[in-house]
């Protein structure tokens, strides 16, 4: 079979499954006896089995294979969570994501066998195994499946298998099967149990009821025929069949489906006693409709009930009464393993999604970008025209613009993702630096839910991971410094994620020791990057900058944790470069925390639009502080620069006509327009000729001839087809 | 104009003026030939980098190829153009031309290789000449004129 074509699902749905493994087995180790979370875990390992095996990708496939038997054992109660397992279980992980990584490369999963992974992972089930073995060997085998064990007495699998005899029909369902008795038909009850190693279970479902359906109509099936189609299932699945043909012949038509374990069938009777020639009166039917409401009723509230009724209900089964007791038991031991597999088999659709092509999005982004330009256009002609005639044409553009900008933010929010993606990996990674730096420390995580630009997600996670080691290397102290200080023995880390405005900030937090200042200036020095002389001028704060200088750790050795590839200053340029950034609060002796801010959203802001000299200047919204009107006599001069006094701050005046070489058309005796401008906490205030007013500007590159000019981050069109530069105010401080 | 010889021995030109003088440029580099129109001056940038157009809804930077080449400042006439190139690296950029004449098919052997010992500052954009019709062309090397990108 040609599986080339799911190649990218397999990948997409091989990570999620990987990634969804590593959040488990991670909360697994704290709560070794959870058995959502074994459910869960059993569950993906199982999945991952599936598609490998269909993908043909043989060693991942005998990999999770001998994961999901673990699972299954622990999932019996057979063998225990022990921290050793956990271990090993990462360790899997991991080769399953090598795996993955070479089919992502090469479409191959590599040669590597991963036989000491599996040799460890048979040797946990041997040993779990045998510890128990005295104590439930049955039960080993019995409850893997779905509580159907073969390997029970026979008499109670006779019951307990015939699972059809817990079908519940409908009034119109009895009627037709009565019907069908008259007629001289015969209507049989099948169980079928499909193979756990089944991968395609409904395309074997399917295929039994086209063999059964030769023979006959399925008058009802458990669960719906919808759900075996979706797999909502979980190994077995029962039918009502009305036939001619003797029970054999169907039985044995179904089972020459390959993949299917057992069909256990036999005639079926209806359960209100009706004798086939149908004498049943009124109020036996009453009766009848009553007993199966109640049941209902009850069998909602517990599982045993209902086995208890159902067997009341067939007295005229061959098994009597006696066995129905019987078959009672087992049904108490399969309730629990089926209550906990029901979310599975019938997991309900939250979100129907599809996966798209990021360039398709981004294609869509463009054409929104033209239709927001082309309504600028329109804003500005309609601006030119006179008149009251024109009202109705002002209407329709507002409404237009009303639109666009509700089409932009869709557009916009299709390109978000939650920062889960790039999130859910740390845990783990905080689990293994743990380990390997020999320091107890915690993760706690917030805001995993906030969404950004997949662009700026993708891109989000180096950085991100860098700040976490970094906390993790640098920032904690040792168990024992930490116990002088009066801390906890173990660190903590926090990573939390919100939105502010149109920014989104993600921190990264340590309670650690926070950043010396001291060592930071004696290393820089050291280093050369600065001279003695200036950095006795430095304050904390600008020490601190220097942290981000290419080539700069403060670690006293390299350890392969932090200190190697990406540097803070790298950390520091991709978030930059992302529009971003980022800046760090510190006190010695009590942790830092880590502050990057990135834009929602890099293609469309709302901007200022100003006039300076004769040519018009967009300044990014998010930036401004506040606009001012300053009479010419408030200017002073302090160090021969111009600054204003503003409600006690001293800000710094930037003239923009002289920064971008502009002759200034205002008359100078004129009261200044200032618009004030905020980097981090540093204010500005850049002095305009004009104010045009608010709009929704598209960024655009201006290509690789231009990108000296570093206070222009990019250029827009108006309304009227003209190119408006964007400033970057950050430069200017 | 002649007819179009449609083998690999002859080569396409787009025939511009500058000043009094006639260069050819490589019609397989142009992408499109635009009227003057309003350039947004960009700050803080080589001289010859005249500013930014809206080409359909993109940026395009624009150049001014006198300037470049050492002569005076462009003047916008009615026939000024804008010659849109497209180099397979660089990307798209604008170039300044006084008038666009004619589009002109040489022969290989009508083109005479530059003289390398050429010092003169605006024979360095040229990678040849053409004889067409009793008059010079010169072919400029587009590779010399557009900017490197930094």
């Amino acid at each position: 079979m040609d599986v080339s074509q799911y190649l990218e699902i397999f990948l997409d749905e091989t990570n999620e499954h990987l990634q969804n493994l590593n959040t488990q087995i991670l909360s697994l180790e704290q709560e070794p006896d959870n058995m959502d979370t074994i459910n869960e875990i059993f569950r993906a390992a199982h999945s991952l089995k599936g598609m490998a095996g269909t993908m043909g990708y043989k060693r991942m496939q005998t990999l999770t294979h001998d994961m999901e038997n673990v699972f299954s054992e622990v999932r019996n109660g057979n063998i225990t969570v022990k921290a050793s397992m956990i271990d090993i279980l990462f360790q899997c992980l991991d080769a399953l994501e090598e795996y993955n990584t070479n089919i992502r490369e090469s479409a191959d999963e590599g040669t590597n066998d991963n036989e000491p992974l599996i040799k460890e992972l048979n040797n946990i089930l041997n040993g779990g195994v045998a510890e128990e073995k005295a104590v439930a060997p049955v039960q080993a085998t019995a409850s893997v499946g779905a509580g159907t064990g073969s390997a029970e007495p026979a008499a109670n699998v006779d019951d307990a298998s015939k699972k059809w005899l817990g079908i519940q029909l409908g009034e119109s369902e009895k009627t037709v099967l009565k019907e069908a008795l008259n007629q001289g038909k015969k209507v049989y009850g099948f169980t079928v149990r499909v193979f756990e190693s089944c991968i395609l279970k409904a395309a074997r479902a399917f295929l039994v009821f086209k063999a059964v359906e030769e023979f006959g109509e399925i008058v009802h099936s458990e669960p719906s025929a919808q759900d075996i189609e979706d797999e909502k299932f979980d190994l077995d699945f029962s039918l009502i069949v009305i036939t001619d043909a003797p029970l054999d012949k169907v039985l044995q038509a179904a089972k020459s489906v390959s993949e299917i374990e057992d069909v256990i069938g036999d005639t079926y009777t209806i359960s209100d006693k009706a004798s086939p020639v149908g004498a049943d009166t009124e109020s036996g039917k009453a009766e009848n409709a009553e007993s199966t409401e109640s049941v209902k009723e009850e069998q909602k509230k517990e599982e045993p009930v209902k086995a208890e009724v159902a067997a009341k209900e067939h007295p005229k089964e061959k098994s009597a009464s006696a066995e129905a007791t019987v078959a009672a038991a087992p049904a108490v031991q399969q309730a629990p393993s089926k209550n906990e597999k029901k979310p599975a088999a019938n997991k309900p659709v939250v979100n129907r999604t599809v996966r798209v092509d990021i360039e398709k999005l981004d294609t869509l982004m463009n054409l929104v970008s033209e239709l927001i330009i082309a309504k600028n256009s329109l804003v500005s002609a309609s601006a030119t025209v006179e008149g009251n005639a024109s009202s109705e044409v002002n209407n329709q553009i507002e409404y237009l613009e009303s639109v666009t900008t509700s089409l932009h933010e869709s557009v916009m929010k299709v390109r978000m993702v939650p920062i889960e993606s790039v999130v859910t990996k740390f845990p783990r990674m905080i689990r293994d630096l743990s380990k390997k730096l020999d320091k107890k420390m915690e993760l706690y995580m917030s805001g995993e839910e906030t969404e950004l630009d997949r662009t700026v997600v993708d891109e989000i996670g180096d950085p991100l991971m860098h700040l976490l080691r970094n906390s993790a290397d640098h920032g904690l102290e040792s168990a024992e410094v930490r116990k002088e200080r009066g801390k906890p023995e173990a660190g903590s880390i926090f990573l939390d994620a919100y939105q502010d405005g149109n920014n989104v900030v993600i921190e990264v937090r340590d309670d650690g020791n926070g950043i010396d200042t001291e060592a930071v200036k004696n290393k820089a020095i050291e280093r050369g990057v600065v001279t003695p002389e200036q950095a006795e001028l430095m304050n904390d704060k600008e020490i601190i900058d220097l942290l981000f200088n290419a080539g700069f750790s403060t670690a006293k050795t390299v350890s392969d944790v932090s200190g190697r590839g990406v540097g803070l200053d790298v950390v520091k340029s991709k978030i930059e470069a992302l529009s971003g950034e980022v800046e760090v609060k510190t006190k010695l002796g009590e942790g830092s925390t880590w502050i990057i801010r990135l834009p929602l959203t890099l293609a469309i802001i709302q901007a200022l639009m100003v006039v300076i000299g004769n040519e018009k200047y967009a300044i990014s919204l998010g930036s401004i502080q506040t606009i001012e009107d300053i009479p010419t006599e408030e200017v002073k001069l302090v160090q021969n620069k111009e600054v204003i006094q503003l409600r006690d701050l001293v800000i710094p005046l930037i003239r923009l006509n002289e920064i971008l070489d502009i002759q200034s058309t205002k008359d100078p005796n004129e009261n200044l327009i200032v618009v004030i401008v905020k980097k981090g906490d540093k204010l500005a205030g850049l002095v305009v000729d004009e104010l045009i007013g608010q709009q929704e500007i598209v960024i655009k590159s201006m290509g690789k001839y231009i990108n000296k000019c570093k206070i222009i981050s990019g250029a827009t069109i108006l309304g009227d087809g003209e190119v408006a530069l964007i400033l970057d105010t950050n430069t200017l401080f | 104009m002649e007819e179009l010889k449609a083998t690999c021995e002859t080569i396409q030109y787009i025939v511009i003026r500058l000043g009094d003088e006639q260069y050819g440029i490589d019609i397989k580099y142009v992408d499109n030939i635009l009227r003057m129109q309003n350039i947004t001056r960009v700050p803080k940038v080589a001289p010859y980098l005249k500013g930014v157009i809206n080409l359909r809804g993109e940026v395009l930077p624009v150049m001014s190829i006198r300037i470049k080449m050492g002569l005076e400042e462009d003047v916008a006439t009615k026939s000024s153009r804008i010659i849109v190139i497209k180099m397979e690296q660089q990307g798209m950029i604008g170039i300044i031309v006084d008038e666009v004449k004619e589009v002109v098919t040489l022969d290989v052997d009508q083109i005479e290789k530059a003289a390398y010992d050429s010092k003169e500052d605006k024979d360095n954009f040229i990678s040849g000449i053409g004889k067409c019709e009793g008059s010079l062309i010169s072919l400029l090397d587009l590779s010399l004129v557009v900017p490197e990108i930094s």
